[in-house]
């Protein structure tokens, strides 16, 4: 569950203590990476990525009228889909434009012997919730997730 | 939290005086030390909440308050419709009437103390707890309207509970109001296979001693002696809260400016009570209240049957079912008028005093128990609600120790095996479905329990009536 960044390399994505619950942060080189990873942040709350499989994938669309409640529909859409297939992701792939998202994940059902679970993510929240271009010309995608 | 910004009323009774947009003041019930040891953001969240339309009286905040979602977790305010009043589904939370339920088990410790392990096993195997689990019970469309609708009450008409329960269960078991017609089918379906299931996080059932009785007449009153041994169950709505909660707080934000509320802070989304919005999102939360009493009903039964085999000829009976994430409507005395209030808790349990019309009559005498979850190594507690309660927050305690840590903290200081050994050693049995998520919950992460009810017994928030030590916990 350690931080998968490298200065060199992004994108990437970490985590940040709140009080209580868990803050997810992606970083990448357009609003949509930064949401593709600030996936594998929430998902890393969950389960370790690395043991998930990326066998089956299951279509996200979403709507909201901007960018940063756009990030907390795709994050809970996302829980949405854990929690009634059963499954877990490993894999993200985001389309951006116009208010809406198109997205896939890919991942596979859970297995116990496979997959340790630490917690469930109830839902994302508009804590600390930010979708912005940075200096460097990367975009941050992040929020808290209450867990 | 800087003291430095606040006016000390007194030891345990702190202000902040309304500045910017507040309407009312803050208040928080904690000694100094805790309220050092809150983040800057509960300050800053109490101020928020003073600004919503309608609050009266003041933005309170309980003495485990930590940072919330809009509301400080541990904060207490009530709105009235007639004053353009709101109602915020971020005031009551994501986990819906997630509570906390204690039961009497009649056993003693020497007769608890050689079956302990295989009780351990057995409720482990028959509890379904941690993410991802899955209950025995699927519900057809129509019954999950009807639980929706009917709550503890419907859960016991289905088997799973006597109409003993019901009368120590608050609202008797059934929220009413619920309109299962505004839960989305998202939320529905969310909640299929999770009925009777603990879920993760902070959640959990107990098993417990009493270990000391602070004020015998009331812990005779709750049928508590030194040396007993309870059962606690803390848990809520599951999914269905969760995607009530998400889709409502949506609306919320993006309606706020319609029906002309200026939010600080997005997560504080509310509508006025008295709107088509905050009408919907008052039946959908009511069912999602209904949900969680199911919930800790059905847990009710698995346990009973656990208890049943190990313990023949004992039976578990109710203390008390009390939920600490809510908004209720309530009649309270503000500069000598009733008024008809919503009030909004967000980890804050309701303590109405003696002589409360709410309260079954076994227990209308003595006040209603205030139960307080604590951690895995510490301690839970018992209060009983005062009669003074109501003038200082609407008759409302704090409702567990608090974080003091983050989970990322908490796992950085501690492996899930070394706190599940160390506990072992001191007696407590630990099972759960994830090491890492025992890590994320280890005792030391968790505010000192103990400092908290005192403080909410001194600032006379609630009264202590007993102290209770884990022996078993099953772990979400």
């Amino acid at each position: 569950m350690e931080e998968a960044k490298t200065a060199r390399t992004p994108p990437y994505w970490e985590h940040y203590p709140h009080q209580a619950d868990m803050g997810v942060r992606g970083v990448g080189h357009s609003p949509a990476e930064a949401f593709e990873q600030a996936a594998l942040a929430m998902m890393a709350v969950i389960s370790d990525p690395t043991a998930i499989r990326p066998d089956a994938a299951v279509s996200i669309r979403c709507s909201a009228p901007d960018l940063e409640l756009l990030l907390v529909d795709w994050l809970n859409a996302l829980v949405y889909e854990m929690a009634t297939r059963g499954m877990l992701f490993s894999r993200f792939r985001v389309t951006l434009g116009d208010g809406q998202l198109q997205g896939t994940a890919r991942g596979e059902q859970v297995a116990a012997e496979r997959h340790e679970r630490a917690v469930e993510v109830k839902g994302a929240t508009y804590t600390d919730l930010h979708v912005i271009e940075r200096d460097d010309g990367t975009w941050v995608a992040q929020c808290v997730v209450d867990v | 939290m800087d003291t430095g910004k606040l006016i000390r009323h007194s030891e345990y009774e702190w202000h902040i005086e309304p500045h910017g947009a507040m309407r009312v003041p803050g208040v928080i019930y904690a000694r100094e030390d805790l309220i050092r040891a809150m983040d800057d953001k509960v300050y800053e969240q109490v101020c928020n909440v003073a600004t919503l339309p309608g609050i009266v009286n003041a933005s309170y905040a309980m003495p485990d308050a930590h940072w919330g979602y809009g509301f400080p977790i541990g904060g207490v305010a009530a709105f009235d419709p007639k004053a353009g009043g709101v109602i915020s589904a971020g005031g009551v939370g994501f986990d819906i009437s997630c509570g906390v339920r204690t039961l009497h088990t009649g056993l003693t410790l020497e007769e608890f103390q050689p079956l302990r392990e295989r009780l351990a096993e057995n409720l482990f195997e028959r509890i379904p707890a941690g993410v991802g689990s899955t209950g025995r019970i699927r519900l057809s469309g129509r019954e999950m309207d009807a639980m929706l609708r009917g709550g503890a009450r419907w859960a016991v008409e289905q088997g799973f509970g006597e109409e003993a329960d019901l009368e120590r269960t608050e609202e008797h078991g059934c929220m009413a109001g619920a309109a299962p017609e505004h839960v989305s089918d998202h939320a529905k379906r969310r909640q299929r296979d999770e009925m009777g299931t603990l879920g993760s996080g902070n959640h959990y059932l107990e098993v417990q001693r009493v270990t000391h009785v602070h004020d015998a007449r009331a812990a005779s009153a709750f049928g508590l002696r030194e040396g007993d041994i309870q059962v606690s169950i803390h848990c809520g709505s599951r999914g269905l809260g969760h995607q009530i909660g998400t889709e409502f707080l949506k609306a919320m934000a993006v309606s706020a400016g319609q029906y002309g509320i200026a939010l600080p802070d997005r997560e504080l989304a509310c509508a006025p009570i008295d709107s088509p919005l905050g009408q919907r999102y008052l039946g959908a939360m009511r069912a999602g209240i209904n949900c969680a009493l199911a919930n800790r009903q059905i847990i009710t039964r698995l346990t009973r049957e656990v208890f049943a085999e190990l313990f023949p000829g004992k039976h578990l009976s109710l203390l008390y079912d009390v939920s600490h994430n809510t908004c209720k409507v309530e009649n309270h005395l503000v500069d000598g008028a009733k008024r008809r209030l919503f009030v909004h808790r967000k980890g804050a349990t309701r303590a109405l005093g003696p002589g409360h019309p709410a309260l079954p009559e076994g227990l209308r005498a003595i006040g209603q128990p205030v139960l307080i979850g604590g951690t895995m190594g510490t301690a839970s507690y018992i209060l009983v609600g005062t009669a003074e309660s109501e003038q200082l927050a609407y008759s409302s305690a704090c409702h567990g120790a608090g974080r003091a840590m983050s989970r990322h903290q908490a796992t950085r200081q501690w492996r899930g095996r070394e706190v599940v050994d160390e506990l072992a050693g001191r007696g407590i049995l630990i099972r759960s479905p994830s090491l890492r998520g025992v890590a994320e919950e280890a005792p030391g992460a968790y505010k000192d329990v103990t400092a908290v009810v005192e403080a909410a017994d001194k600032a006379g928030l609630a009264r202590l009536v007993a102290r209770l030590e884990p022996l078993i916990t099953i772990k979400g």
